[in-house]
Order: structure tokens, then sequence, then C-alpha cells
């Protein structure tokens, strides 16, 4: 079974050589077509300068870049400020506006599917269907840790979705979702900070085995009576759901991106934490149609020690990708 | 997520005039993995040696004029861009304190959505 699943990269994954001044947006999208991966994902708030004022000199440069590499656009992150000014929130009214900026944006640079933030209404949402499906943009609801595919909260998203019989509202999973180990990143950086080693084995195999993350803060913060940093720790495990990657298939219809989120990789090209090896096999087997696209969000864990290589950690995760793949297709064969 | 990279030290420098300086000023990028509206920016708290200078002497300029914090709260068309430089002024009799000080920046940022303030924190040990 041949697998439809491209590969490609956010630009979310070089913030720290971008931020330095260490790498262009163009050095980025150069460096994603010398290891196949011609998807880019941008964040105009990051990657614009002038936004929200983008003429149409700046998308015809953008294209014209993007073309010198054989890449092409995937998806744009969206941001919605309900909270620009201090003394009230947006109405509803402002913040469908601001939806329509950003849809209109998207579709002049020739996107089709636009992340939209986990925390914007499904009622909001609803409300900018009729602009999408005009603009034939995908709005996908971001599906990020502490929250998981069969949440709630994103059920709500599908229910519309379905009541409205549209095509152009969904979801768009964040593979931080799928956290089968506790990243040894995190644990690594809360030991420089102060955590005893017997304190960071002991959370960890409470996350190992799946223990509710109150049991375990509760365990270190009062009968350990944990330092600082053995409490931040334990905190992070109210953001580390293991979702179920059977359920996938079942979800596939509502996504046609994915946010391929990872905190490191190891040299043999496996992730310490995030479990591709079963999620990657359950989009195969959907037939899923969309984009891998990297999100690598290790440097706040490493750059107290270490220079960051965000190009080599997105290499190893792309090795990964194609050997993953590969095996899937085999064993579907 | 950027912290430790807030505040340029090499570009600490006093205003006003060399023999009797108003203030000093430094570049500062915003600690964030994208722009923001300089409304969002709740707060740039600056201190020296962990004492806090007053709100009212700090001016904030990422290029199109400086402002104070109470107007900055309120300019809803400027952005600080990702990873661009802006300057901090601050009005300080006398300027920089001469010798080894510690120079702190706190960020204070209204990211709608996260439930609760960001705070980002940097600090410099600065030879003046």
């Amino acid at each position: 079974m041949k697998s439809k699943i491209q590969r490609g990269i956010s630009l979310y994954s070089f913030q720290e050589e971008m931020f330095l001044g260490r790498m262009s947006v163009e050095d980025v999208v150069a460096f994603g077509a010398s290891i196949g991966a011609k998807g880019i994902e941008i964040l105009p708030e990051q990657n614009m300068p002038t936004f929200p004022n983008i003429t149409d000199q700046q998308i015809g440069e953008w294209q014209d870049m993007l073309a010198r590499h054989g890449a092409h656009f995937t998806c744009y992150d969206m941001f919605l400020d309900t909270k620009r000014r201090k003394d009230r929130l947006m109405s509803d009214e402002e913040q469908v506006e601001s939806i329509h900026r950003d849809l209109v944006l998207c579709n002049r640079l020739g996107i089709k599917n636009m992340r939209i933030l986990i925390f914007v209404r499904p009622d909001i949402l609803e409300k900018c269907v009729p602009m999408a499906e005009k603009l034939d943009v995908h709005m996908g609801v971001e599906v990020h840790a502490p929250w998981y595919l069969d949440h709630a909260w994103i059920l709500r998203t599908i229910e519309v979705a379905d009541r409205l019989k549209t095509k152009h509202l969904g979801i768009l999973p964040d593979m931080g979702i799928f956290m089968k180990h506790y990243p040894p990143a995190f644990r690594a950086r809360f030991e420089r900070q102060g955590a005893r080693p017997e304190v960071t084995q002991f959370i960890v195999d409470q996350h190992e085995q799946k223990v509710m993350c109150e049991y375990t803060i509760y365990e270190v913060a009062v009968k350990m009576q944990g330092n600082k940093a053995e409490v931040a720790m334990a905190e992070t495990l109210r953001h580390a759901p293991y979702a179920n990657p059977k359920r996938i298939g079942d979800f596939a219809p509502y996504f046609r991106h994915i946010q391929a989120k990872f905190y490191e990789m190891n040299e043999d090209y496996t992730d310490p934490a995030l479990a591709y090896d079963e999620v990657i096999p359950e989009l195969v087997k959907a037939g899923w149609e969309g984009t891998l696209s990297s999100e690598y969000e290790g440097n706040r864990w490493i750059q107290d020690v270490h220079e960051v290589d965000s190009r080599e950690q997105v290499r190893r995760q792309h090795v990964m990708f194609e050997r993953l793949i590969a095996k899937a297709e085999a064993e579907l064969a | 997520m950027f912290d430790k990279y807030i505040i340029d030290p090499a570009s600490v420098a006093n205003t006003g005039p060399a023999d009797a300086p108003t203030g000093f000023s430094f570049t500062t990028k915003l600690g964030y993995y994208r722009g923001l509206g300089l409304s969002m920016v709740e707060d740039l708290k600056v201190s020296i040696d962990g004492e806090a200078l007053p709100r009212e002497a700090v001016l904030f300029d990422e290029g199109q004029g400086p402002l104070t914090l109470d107007q900055m709260e309120e300019a809803f068309d400027r952005r600080w861009a990702f990873g661009a430089p802006a300057t901090i002024t601050v009005a300080l009799e006398g300027g920089f304190p001469k010798g080894e000080h510690k120079l702190t920046l706190q960020q204070r940022l209204r990211i709608s959505y996260m439930p609760f303030p960001s705070f980002n924190n940097d600090e410099k040990v600065i030879s003046f």
C-alpha cells in the first residue's frame, strides 16, 4: 500500500536560529528542500515582519523564493489576540473579523490549510465557515496537549463540522498528544535546575505507568517535599498525555495536516518520547493524505547547556519518517 | 523560551550629556516565538542589583518612536516583530552606575491563548 503522506517542516522548528539571526527564512526553506521536506508551514506573525500588512509584491517574493527551492506552502498558523485590549476581550464580531483577515491572507498566499489555535471557540469558527468555504481554506483546530483527539472540547468542533456538512472545518493534530514516554530532555533540564535524580526517576516511572498526574504532583509536592524544580517537573505531567493512536483512523477525515511536534531525536533516528512508531502505521492504514510537518520544540530544553542544532534534529526526524512510512507500507502490502 | 537572549549586554550605554548622563539605554528582543502587538506588552520591569526602577522612567522604542509603558498599552497599530531588537531607555540621574552591576529585565506579556500572563526574565552582569 503506497502512502500519500508528504513530508514538510514548520518554520517554528528553527526559531532558535532565526531569533538569533543565524538562519534566514530562505536558509530554512533550502535546508528543508535538501532533506526532501518541501512542504513549508509558515507563521506569518513570526516570519513576516510587516504582518498584518503584506503587499502583493511581498507575496510574489515569497512565491519566487519557494520556487527557487522547489518548495511549496502547506499551512498557515493563525493567532487570535482576544486580549489585545487590557480593558476587555475582543467581541465576537472582532474575533470573526480577525479570523477573516487571516483567511484572506492565507488565500492570497495560495495556502489551503490554516492552523486554528485550540482556544478559539467553536461557535466563532462556525461563523467563519462561509468565508473559509469561499476561499477554499480548511480551518483545522490544533489538537494540542493536554487536549487529545477525543476531548470534549475537540468534539464540539467536530460536531459543528458535521452539522454544517462542511469540508472546511476540522482539526489539526499536534503529535505532542502521543507522549508515550517522558522526554529525557525535560528530565535533564530539571536535574540541572536542582531536581534530585531519585525524584525525577519517580516522576518518569509514574508517567511510564500512566498514573493520573495529580497523584504524582501531590506525592512530589507534599509527601516528598519536592523543591521548586521537582514540583515544576511533576507539573509538566499535566501536559503530557498519551492519546490512543488507534483512534487516528476515526478522526482522519477531519484533518489534512499534522504538526509533527518533537523535543529531541536519538542518534539512531528514534524519538525517545513520542509514539511515532505507533502513529505512522495508523496514518498509512487510514490512507491519510497530508503533510507531516516537523515542529521541533527542543531548543528551550537544552539552550542552557548546548548549542541548539535544529537542522540535525529535524534531519533525524525525517529519516525516521521515511523509515516508518516504508515499513508500514511494506507491512500493509 | 528565549530568556537568556533578551538583554543584549553589549548595548548598554548612557544617555544625555557625557559628563552628566540622564539615564541609560539597552536593546532587547521579545522573548516569544512570534511578534506581538505593543498593546499586549503589559510591563517591562527594569532592575539594577535587584532594585526595580519606576515604571514611569522607562521608554520603549521598536523603531517607530519612543513610548511610555502606559502609551505602549494603547499602541494598537504597532508591533514588536519576532527576533527584532528594540530599545529601552531608562531615566536615571547619573546614568548606569559605575562598576559591576546586575541589570535585570522582566517582560510581562498578555498572550491571549494562555490562562495567565507570560513572564520572560533575563539578567546580565554589566561592567560599566
